[in-house]
């Protein structure tokens, strides 16, 4: 009796949570940027959610200075980034996971490297976590309302074309 | 039961009250597995698993809402790969957390990740390729009571595999930047910060009156001119012996550490200066534990990560309890139209990084409170490990880009490795790498990398020469050879071949190829890699921290992906 009580116990409870999850949590097609600090390169703190392009897209790039395809993906972009800009006005925001092993690297490096892009800081992955970045580097496109309607893992030489063509069919 | 779904009904009516916001919460996260076979191979030294297959996978699920955010991570050891700690052994959900953030405060409960500083004293976070995931257990809370002025402090236990550190710990870190709490347009940027972490074990030694409070502070500074930055660090902590009632390891010795970075940049050309010395440092989650399970700081590793193989095959790693270490880089890119810049422009990156031993042997050798390390020795110290290199990136045309890399590395064998001193003495390598990319039409690339490290043994080894048939210790490996081709089709496809060569082994049975061949599928937020082949034994780092990684032979398989 009291086996089977408890059984039903566990009925309800999986049903209820079935109706709460479908009822709650909807997936919605565009996802919105966690509520997470990074730095910027001269040490304040920024809120990810306060990114901002006048309505045009933003490309997020995580990276780090010890990853070679990141950094070929933004020198690739970076020698084409003005054109990017007059045809779709988009920005790209460069995130930087290097931890404190190599951060201060990091400015010396995107200035030599003469880099228009706008760089914060990650230092101990709270953003790369809280947007379920695994490996760098990896690319979200945002559109003019910060919500994330594209992403891509990795980079080979080309893949540049096709992110261009995404933020095309954003573009205003 | 009836609590239980009492509770559920709770949740699940505060959550209707948010009824005119309901579809705007969302579900995120990422999953991730990692299979591997392992099949003998006696050549390599290659050990067959019982299991035939390993597999590690992890799901992270995040639910977000506005300023609340609450998630967890499942994770999947069945049985853990090799090169995991046997710890890591079955199935769990060994990270939860709730967090939510109103009008400048932050509360989190659960599982979280913090560093103090640049992680001196303090810092929890996951390597996963490492096997590395000391997250917290417990309440943090960060405040920013005013502009400009950040608090933060926390409670918990550290996590070590499937279980929690005996130790608590209680932290807490103020930073103060000054021109933004004063709104001020000063061209001097000042940031100033303080931490302080306390990690109470009980003491359960008899005899000796160790602390069950020990504690550890640092004090930092941030200054920022123009083009100029300058970042410096003094970490210091209490004594700290173990319970176990022998000479070595009750030791009463303090320790200590800094760090010293300047940094110089401006369009086209940077430098980075730093220096760092480390006394007795290591600082664990429980005092009577070895293993980096129970790492509860950060000391950064002071030398260039390095990501092509065998610039990486003799990597340095830190030695918390006692070194001295500098490093200098300079990046410069020769503009385009010059000589040596040609039609694109050059990028040049040069590295230098040295670490030796503490004049006199650190802290805890020398178990006197009287005993303090010279502060800077160089000279007849010695040497742990050294790199000399330069980077040189040009695109030739707009089909051909090109990255050179040269390098001398010093690398004391022995003590990095942890060999009696003679064994192997120090290795000194030369390494010459050739990267070539060629785009053969749109989105078609093929890559092409040629390493080569010459590598001769210095110092103490001559006694050992020809004799290890006798039972002394092997020669080192010698010299090898590394070739990879890899073929790409954008946006979705890769596929790769390498083959690290050890044709310069002195033992001729092992002059041994070590080819993997990969392929790869990506689409998206997902990716599928599978690949064949063999991998050498050998100390594999991310970021600054390494690990030991065993002679495999198989397939394996890996599947990401986000949502």
């Amino acid at each position: 009796m009291q086996l089977k009580k408890s059984k039903m116990n566990k009925k309800t409870i999986f049903s209820f949570l079935a109706i709460a999850l479908f009822t709650t949590f909807s997936f919605s097609q565009n996802r919105a940027l966690p509520n997470k600090d990074v730095k910027t390169l001269d040490g304040s703190n920024f809120n990810i959610t306060n990114l901002e392009n006048d309505g045009n897209p933003i490309v997020i790039s995580f990276w780090a200075t010890w990853c070679k395809p990141c950094k070929k993906e933004l020198n690739n972009i970076a020698e084409i980034y003005e054109d990017w800009q007059d045809e779709t006005g988009v920005k790209l925001v460069a995130i930087s996971i290097d931890d404190t092993r190599s951060m201060m690297r990091v400015a010396p490096y995107v200035n030599a490297s003469d880099w228009d892009y706008e760089v914060y800081l990650d230092s101990n992955s709270e953003l790369k976590r809280a947007m379920g970045v695994q490996t760098v580097p990896h690319t979200f496109l945002l559109n003019g309302k910060n919500e994330i309607v594209w992403q891509h893992k990795g980079y080979v030489d080309g893949d540049e074309d096709e992110l261009l063509e995404q933020i095309q069919k954003i573009a205003k | 039961m009836k609590k239980i779904a009492s509770l559920l009904m709770v949740f699940g009516a505060s959550f209707s009250g948010f009824s005119q916001e309901l579809n705007t919460g969302e579900i995120h996260g990422d999953f991730d597995l990692n299979l591997q076979s392992y099949q003998e191979d006696e050549l390599i030294g290659a050990t067959a698993a019982n299991e035939v297959i390993l597999n590690n996978a992890y799901l992270n699920l995040n639910y977000i809402k506005g300023n609340f955010a609450t998630g967890l991570r499942y994770e999947s050891y069945l049985n853990a790969l090799a090169d995991y700690d046997s710890e890591f052994k079955g199935n769990g959900i060994p990270y939860k957390y709730a967090t939510y953030s109103v009008d400048g405060l932050e509360v989190t409960v659960g599982n979280y990740y913090e560093q103090l500083g640049s992680g001196l004293i303090f810092r929890s976070y996951e390597e996963k390729g490492l096997g590395i995931d000391n997250a917290m257990d417990g309440v943090r809370l960060k405040y920013s009571p005013t502009q400009g002025t950040y608090l933060k402090t926390f409670i918990g236990k550290s996590r070590t595999h499937f279980t929690y550190s005996d130790g608590i710990f209680r932290g807490a870190d103020l930073e103060i930047n000054t021109n933004e709490l004063l709104s001020s347009e000063n061209k001097i940027k000042t940031i100033l910060g303080g931490s302080f972490i306390s990690r109470y074990q009980e003491r359960s030694n008899l005899i000796f009156k160790i602390p069950q409070n020990v504690s550890a502070y640092a004090g930092r500074l941030n200054l920022m001119y123009g083009s100029w930055n300058y970042y410096g660090e003094y970490a210091y902590k209490i004594n700290d012996p173990s319970n176990v009632l022998s000479a070595s390891k009750m030791n009463y010795a303090r320790g200590n550490a800094i760090t010293q970075n300047i940094t110089f940049s401006k369009r086209g050309f940077g430098v980075s200066a730093e220096i760092h010395r480390t006394d007795n440092m290591t600082f664990k989650s429980d005092r009577d534990k070895d293993g980096k399970a129970y790492l509860i700081n950060y000391i950064p590793t002071l030398s260039k990560p390095h990501a092509y193989s065998l610039l990486a095959l003799y990597p340095c790693a830190t030695q918390a309890d006692g070194e001295f270490g500098m490093q200098f880089d300079v990046f410069y890119k020769m503009k385009k139209g010059t000589f040596l810049g040609g039609k694109y422009g050059t990028k040049l990156a040069f590295n230098y990084s040295r670490i030796n031993g503490l004049n006199g042997g650190n802290s805890f050798l020398n178990d006197n409170t009287e005993h303090s390390p010279m502060l800077i020795s160089i000279e007849n110290e010695e040497l742990y490990f050294q790199d000399i290199n330069l980077e040189i990136n040009k695109k030739i045309n707009k089909k051909i880009k090109a990255n050179f890399v040269i390098a001398n590395q010093t690398y004391n064998k022995d003590f990095l490795e942890g060999h009696v001193k003679g064994d192997y003495g120090v290795l000194n390598s030369t390494i010459l790498i050739a990267d070539i990319s060629f785009k053969i039409k749109k989105g078609h690339s093929l890559r092409m990398e040629l390493q080569m490290l010459n590598s001769k043994q210095l110092e103490d080894y001559s006694a050992h020469v020809g004799s290890y048939e006798n039972g002394l210790e092997e020669p080192a490996e010698g010299d090898w050879g590394m070739g990879l081709l890899e073929y790409t089709i954008s946006p979705h496809w890769f596929f790769t071949v390498q083959d690290m060569y050890n044709y310069g082994n002195e033992i001729t049975e092992k002059q041994l190829h070590y080819l993997n061949i990969t392929a790869g599928f990506i689409k998206g937020a997902n990716r599928f890699e599978i690949g064949y082949g063999k991998k050498r034994e050998g100390i594999f780092c991310v970021g600054g921290v390494c690990k030991l990684v065993p002679s495999s032979n198989g397939f394996n398989l890996s599947i990401s992906s986000s949502f």
